[in-house]
């Protein structure tokens, strides 16, 4: 009996032991221009964290190929925080004091992020982020660059459609998650100064099935015009699915949030006449052939598109925009000087992202504005550009 | 019997020489985050594991008051301006009058109900957290301001490394003392057989009830403590699987064993750390590790290796 | 506003079935074993994914279905072989650790297996809702609430009136009684497995036309699974309908008139109250302390 455990333990322990030597011995490159990062690859987020990773990893073995950034290949260092706010914190402490990377792109939500700006601000390390929500980069803070478009962006865009059409009265509903969150209080901050009015103003569980309650109380909502969802994920085809289900006949809308292929196919039609607001990268054959994103937002999507045999995602286009930034601040930096490439990163200027063109400065570390958002309506299973 | 193997002054002296003795080996910002973020799980665990290796009660919802104190603390010192001491001492308080009121008619349910019960507990606190924006900040979480005491700011990873293991020394001090003296051997008798206990004059639901209350404001304490040090917090502090994961902590290192409790909490603290670098397996590996240790050690770590110690001893 | 009370129900009764079909399976093995098995979500993730993916290689949609439920019945049998077995005389606490260890697992091999996307399975009788005084109902609605009556049926009928049912009963009540009468009790586990990790793919399927499916789906659903089989009364399959459909018409109803923000918090207060004044569910059978 003895021996039985002993053998047991023994396998066990040279197991562990072997696990724990692999991972410490791990030989990193010393030359290699380290670009570090943490995103949601799974759990709840994974939407997001997911194409951020693969974009980041192809762009990295692409660069490389080409010869790499000031004659050094970069390195890729990952860790995945899954939605904890915690987790992040660890990782880039982590990044920073272990690995020791040169510069940050990642954070995929908006509370990972704000958790580890106190970290990166006192570490001095240029950061760049690939969350949403506008209390990033506003105010502004010194070592805190972010790429994707702002949820107040988002709603602007959707109340001047609005506008356009007469609409005043919204009713909104709204996931419990951070990004809908986030969105839905820049939608009732933005709303007042164009005249719109929030009629209605719901909210659903986490992992809900079914949102026609929440609908019908909207449907009741006095003089209601124009419905809205903040949300994304599975959750803005289930509410596509519903608001079809009820046959409400009012103009519906979708945050940025539902700019995924995903949205069209998995609401099986009845996605047909929403509207959102997305980065050209959607829309790209739509645009004029003189549209300076054509070719770039075209080119990434056919790199994505041709590797993982997936339809292309904003939130992709967030890490590619991130990385070229970043490289491109370091091209010009000539070196990966910190201080340096941060200085660089904020005198970006008319640079061709995914999202939108790029032009920073030391008051705007996001260097995008509403023209970046193009309006889209789903019409035939696809993305149509309106105007 | 050799007094090293005594839990309670071998045990002690042993963890405290292993708490001195780590920092040595510590090189970095990162490994003094793992060690605190073990040392204040371990905290938990050491509280959850009188709960439920003691009195045999199972909590899935200890997660929740870990966040009440997280938030009790960063709420009331940045939206109220109290002073870092008096919110973690309220946040005590508050989570040991909602225990206390609780215990009583939730202890009465038995196994699977009473899993559920609690379970339900945590969720709810966790979507208070998550809808009470204005105050919570929501699922984004909110900052929380560094611990002064006394115009002394804490700061300094060393500092909170030895404020945490200070803690952590006292909290298992505490709980050995607790197995130790009378309201000990009456837990043992309740969770021998409730039935029994009750029958020989034991105050089975009183015992229960004690031991609840002292887990949940321990883990409220080891809340507001990581509220100050990590400088952030967000509901996921609060959620479902934080609570599975105390749970996970105990019964891995070895239930009804104080020091397994703590062993528990380290190793699965590291784990996730470890396994990082496998990527798109390390979900797998992650449970592949947890079935695997408790199929080949049912009883977890700790009580595994004592046996074991002690066979080769014979 | 009749309408509204209407629609609310139709909701109510179609998540609440949702919750019933899941709740299910820790029923059954709950009867078994006495073990509440955390991966129960992930058998209905495995169901859903596996159709979809069965699908999109272009097998009909029937055939796919059938495939999904073999890969998923296959998958709960090995899971208790390779994991329940070699733990069966370990305590309850620690076979619940290794289901979540198994649900963990089982998340992290699908998301290799296939991806991080949410898909969509196409309703079995198409999307135009049907109209009932003033509300309206996806079809799909009907496959769920039909499906949910007839696999309880089903399991009465199994559980009351054939042998294999009443063994694996016997096994709950009492594994040693069972065995001195020549019940494989061993045998009885993995049947029970296999059953339930079949009703988890199935509830899978007829729910992702509504819900759709993503690696992480089972996670909320069985939790909400595990809240009906509770309030229902644990290893009671009849039990487990009415406890979900309970609490889905309180999550609809909370959603509807109260408050959508705290509609998940209402529906936990109310399965706390149920407990504590009927301390074994609703249809539970009381539990007595042995000596």
């Amino acid at each position: 009996m003895k021996n039985v455990i002993f053998n047991k333990m023994s396998r066990l322990i040279v197991v562990t032991a072997g696990i724990i030597i692999a991972f410490t011995s791990m030989v990193h490159s010393k030359d290699a221009i380290k670009i570090g990062t943490f995103l949601s690859v799974s759990g709840p987020a994974s939407f997001l964290g997911d194409p951020e990773l693969k974009t980041l990893k192809m762009y990295v073995e692409k660069i490389n190929a080409e010869g790499g950034v000031l004659g050094r290949k970069l390195e890729l260092v990952h860790y995945d925080v899954q939605h904890v706010a915690k987790k992040a914190v660890t990782a880039v402490k982590r990044l920073i004091d272990q690995d020791k990377v040169d510069v940050i792109v990642g954070g995929s939500t908006s509370g990972q992020t704000m958790a580890v700006i106190k970290l990166v601000e006192k570490a001095g390390i240029p950061f760049i982020s690939l969350a949403g929500a506008a209390v990033i980069t506003d105010p502004v803070k010194k070592w805190v660059f972010k790429t994707p478009h702002t949820d107040i962006l988002a709603a602007k865009k959707i109340f001047n459609d609005m506008k356009e059409n007469g609409w005043n009265k919204l009713g909104l509903l709204s996931g419990a998650g951070g990004f809908d969150k986030s969105c839905r209080k820049s939608v009732t901050k933005v709303a007042p100064g164009y005249g719109i009015e929030i009629v209605a103003d719901e909210t659903h569980g986490k992992g809900d099935t079914d949102m026609t309650p929440q609908l019908t109380k909207l449907k009741n909502a006095p003089g209601i015009q124009a419905f809205m969802y903040c949300g994304f994920g599975a959750a803005t085809s289930i509410v596509a699915k519903n608001f079809k289900q009820l046959g409400l006949s009012l103009q519906h809308y979708q945050s940025h949030g539902a700019g995924s292929k995903s949205f069209i196919k998995n609401a099986a039609g009845a996605a047909e006449g929403a509207r959102l607001p997305a980065a050209a990268l959607l829309v790209v054959d739509a645009l004029p052939d003189d549209d300076p994103q054509k070719s770039v937002a075209g080119a990434y999507r056919a790199a994505y598109e041709g590797k993982y045999k997936d339809a292309v995602s904003t939130f992709g286009g967030h890490a590619y925009d991130g990385l070229m930034i970043v490289v491109e601040a370091m091209k010009r930096a000539g070196s990966t000087d910190k201080e340096k490439v941060r200085i660089e990163i904020e005198n970006t200027k008319n640079f061709v992202g995914a999202d939108g063109i790029f032009t920073m400065s030391a008051t705007d570390h996001l260097g995008l504005d509403e023209k970046s958002f193009v309006m889209v309506e789903v019409s035939n299973g696809t993305w149509k550009k309106l105007k | 019997m050799m007094p090293l193997l005594k839990p309670r002054t071998g045990g002690l002296l042993s963890l405290m020489v292993i708490l001195v003795v780590l920092p040595l080996f510590f090189r970095n910002a990162y490994h003094y985050d793992v060690a605190i973020q073990s040392g204040l799980n371990a905290i938990v665990c050491v509280g959850l594991n009188l709960l439920i290796g003691y009195t045999g009660q199972i909590s899935l919802g200890h997660a929740g008051f870990f966040a009440l104190g997280a938030y009790a603390s960063a709420v009331l010192t940045d939206r109220y301006e109290f002073a870092a001491v008096g919110a973690m001492i309220i946040g005590a308080v508050a989570v040991g009058c909602l225990s206390y009121l609780i215990a009583r008619p939730i202890l009465k349910l038995k196994g699977h109900y009473l899993a559920m019960a609690t379970l339900g507990l945590g969720i709810i606190i966790s979507i208070i957290l998550n809808q009470e924006e204005e105050l919570t900040g929501g699922p984004d979480g909110m900052p929380v301001s560094s611990f002064s005491f006394f115009g002394w700011d804490i700061s300094g990873n060393l500092t909170w490394y030895g404020i945490v293991a200070l803690v952590l020394l006292f909290t298992v001090w505490l709980a050995l003392n607790l197995v130790d003296s009378p309201v000990g051997r009456a837990l043992r008798a309740v969770h021998g057989s409730e039935l029994a206990a009750s029958t020989m004059g034991v105050d089975t639901q009183r015992y229960k009830v004690l031991i609840f209350v002292f887990s949940a404001v321990l883990a409220s304490i080891a809340g507001s403590i990581f509220a100050h040090y990590s400088g952030f917090v967000s509901p996921a502090e609060g959620e479902f699987f934080r609570s599975i994961e105390f749970v996970t902590m105990v019964v891995l290192g070895g239930m009804a064993s104080i020091f397994g409790a703590v062993v528990g909490a380290a190793i699965l603290t590291i784990l996730p750390q470890l396994l990082a670098s496998f990527h798109d397996y390390e979900m797998m590996v992650h449970g592949a590790v947890l079935m695997g240790v408790m199929i080949f050690m049912r009883r977890g770590l700790v009580p595994t290796l004592v046996h074991f110690i002690r066979g080769l001893r014979k | 506003m009749f309408a509204d009370f209407l629609q609310f129900l139709i909701s109510g009764i179609t998540v609440g079935a949702i919750y019933g079909l899941v709740g299910l399976g820790f029923s059954v093995i709950y009867n078994a074993s006495n073990v509440i098995n955390f991966a129960q979500g992930e058998f209905v993730m495995i169901g859903g994914m596996a159709s979809v993916s069965f699908l999109s290689m272009g097998i009909p949609m029937p055939l796919a279905i059938v495939l999904a439920v073999v890969v998923t019945t296959f998958v709960g049998f090995a899971l208790e072989i390779f994991a329940i077995e070699p733990a069966r005389h370990n305590s309850v606490v620690s076979l619940i650790i290794i289901t979540i260890g198994a649900s963990i697992f089982l998340r992290g091999l699908a998301q290799i297996i296939w991806d991080r996307n949410y898909h969509n399975l196409p309703a079995f009788s198409g999307d135009d809702p049907i109209k009932l005084w003033g509300a309206a109902l996806q079809p799909q609605s009907l496959w769920v609430m039909g499906g949910a009556g007839i696999i309880v049926l089903l399991l009465w009928l199994f559980f009351n009136h054939s042998i294999l049912g009443k063994a694996i009963l016997a096994t709950s009540f009492n594994p040693l009684a069972a065995e001195l009468v020549g019940i494989d009790t061993r045998r009885i586990l993995q049947i029970s497995f296999a059953l339930s990790a079949a009703l988890g793919a199935i509830a899978g399927i007829l729910v992702a036309p509504i819900a759709l499916t993503y690696t992480n789906v089972g996670v909320m659903l069985g939790l909400k699974g595990f809240c009906a089989a509770i309030v229902g009364g644990l290893g009671n399959p009849m039990g487990a309908i009415a406890g979900g459909l309970a609490v889905g018409i309180a999550e609809a109803f909370t959603a509807g008139y109260i408050s959508s923000a705290y509609k998940d918090a209402v529906a936990f207060v109310i399965i706390i109250l149920v407990l504590l004044f009927l301390p074994s569910g609703l249809f539970g059978r009381k539990e007595i302390d042995k000596v």
